[in-house]
């Protein structure tokens, strides 16, 4: 018997397979089985895990000599410009939705509260990593000072940037995530404060999940008790638009 | 395997059934976690030693995009390429786990794969390997059991590198991270780890070049049969 498999056959062969996997991806349930799979992840890992495990923390010589910026490398918007422009003076978190005691915080009042500094590895959905210092306040602080009620289950946190046709990022965790130690509204990178393409002003570290989650030029926080309504209802931007997993942790 | 008796029987029962549904299912698994790892790798298509590394830093490798064809999905979607990964990775890792020790409970890694010492005396193991590399095929009753360089590539990618490409890909979690810290460590960082589950899965590609080429030239229809069925012609003896 004799079979005779030119590279051409090969491709073919691999390419139809493929194919077929991405016509059956368009597949109503193989779609839903394979978004799915998010769910998985994210109980075993919480399972596995600690409620309070710390993301490993690295030495100062252990310091990325660049810390690579992604996604929005400036807002752009008449507003950001004029909030960057004032050196972020008149700028503002409003802190909202499912609180006793809504607040609208300064960067000078963040600077007041108590800090927390932690070198972390940040990990990019693409594959990249860079480890750098963070300098800010526990975000359970502020929740805290906003007397959050219990019905609250997710926080909300909205962006300055525009991401195009007036739909502004977003990301949202879960209360897991928000009352982690290592959790933290950061206003300084490396001992400096927050450049524009870091986020500048203040932007959320949450050392557990991947890079898409660390929301930056944040304008508001939003304590809510379902993501159904907000944006697309995937609790993200990301996740409205690209089909990323809420969960970033794997 | 069965004990092969004095005079070969014109067919054997060569794989039970263990063997051949976690090899199929395998097949499955290992195409879709290749291509859509390939989907995912394009995203960053280069690779560092260390714990971070980014478009600053210096990689020790740098690829162009793989192309359409051997990548899940064919146009580039990094959201479609990790929802295939993440949803085999688990099937694929659970399935070795129960393969693995059901293979130790019947017996099959000490009977049929474990080396004895006969074999592994260097004179053997040469004797294999020329016989291997003229391509003479065993006859008879040793058709029935693995030579050594078998045996070898089968521990080496049932007991190694699938066990090294799962525990690579969990550190690729940072919810993993946090949970198993020292496993990360153990591989020298998460930059140092994703360049070993690259070269992991590269080496399992090798391994799937010979083990296709293995298996055509030595009668691709009696070995894929006994793969299905599990029955396999015995080869006659050469005369």
């Amino acid at each position: 018997m004799s079979i005779i498999i030119t590279r051409r056959a090969l491709v073919l062969g691999a390419a139809a397979t493929l194919a077929g996997c991405d016509r059956l991806a368009s597949n109503a349930t193989i779609r839903r089985a394979l978004f799915s799979a998010e769910n998985f992840h994210q109980w075993a890992q919480r399972s596995l895990m600690a409620r309070n495990a710390m993301a490993r923390e690295f030495h100062p010589d252990q310091i990325s000599p660049i810390f690579r910026a992604n996604g929005t490398a400036n807002p752009n918007t008449p507003e950001y410009k004029a909030l960057w422009r004032g050196g972020f003076a008149d700028w503002r978190l409003r802190v909202t939705g499912l609180v006793d005691r809504p607040l609208s915080l300064s960067l000078a009042q963040f600077h007041a509260m108590p800090h927390r500094e932690q070198i972390t590895r940040h990990d990019c959905v693409e594959g990249w990593s860079a480890i750098g210092k963070w300098r800010g306040v526990p975000l359970s602080l502020i929740l805290n000072a906003a007397r959050m009620r219990d019905t609250a289950r997710y926080i909300v946190l909205r962006c300055a940037d525009d991401m195009g046709g007036g739909k502004a990022y977003y990301e949202s965790i879960d209360m897991v995530d928000a009352f982690h130690p290592q959790t933290i509204l950061a206003f300084a990178l490396n001992d400096r404060p927050l450049s524009v393409a870091n986020g500048a002003p203040l932007r959320l570290r949450v050392e557990r999940q991947l890079g898409y989650k660390q929301a930056k030029y944040l304008m508001a926080i939003e304590a809510v008790n379902s993501l159904s309504q907000i944006g697309r209802g995937k609790g993200g931007f990301w996740e409205d638009h690209a089909g990323y997993d809420w969960y970033a942790g794997i | 395997m069965e004990p092969a008796p004095a005079s070969p029987p014109d067919y054997a029962k060569r794989h039970r059934l263990s063997t051949r549904l976690w090899h199929w299912l395998n097949a499955l698994l290992l195409y879709v976690l290749f291509t859509s790892g390939l989907g995912i790798f394009n995203a960053h298509p280069r690779l560092y030693w260390g714990q971070f590394g980014a478009n600053f830093d210096t990689p020790w490798l740098v690829l162009d995009r793989f192309p359409g064809w051997i990548t899940l999905p064919a146009l580039y979607n990094l959201a479609m390429s990790r929802h295939w990964h993440l949803t085999a990775a688990p099937i694929f890792a659970f399935a070795l786990l129960a393969y693995m020790l059901w293979s130790l409970g019947n017996r099959h890694v000490a009977r049929d794969l474990a080396f004895n010492r006969a074999e592994l005396a260097p004179r053997q193991i040469w004797r294999d390997i020329i016989d291997h590399a003229r391509l003479r095929f065993p006859t008879g009753t040793a058709a029935l059991r693995y030579n050594v360089l078998q045996k070898g590539s089968y521990v080496a990618v049932i007991f190694i590198l699938l066990p090294l490409i799962i525990l690579t890909g969990l550190t690729m979690s940072p919810g993993m991270n946090a949970a198993w810290p020292w496993l990360v460590d153990l591989f020298g960082g998460r930059q140092s780890a994703r360049t070993i589950h690259f070269l992991t899965a590269f080496a399992l590609a090798a391994f799937f070049v010979v083990h296709i080429a293995m298996v055509l030239l030595a009668g691709p229809f009696n070995e894929v049969r006994s793969m299905v069925t599990g029955w396999y012609r015995v080869p006659k003896e050469r005369a």
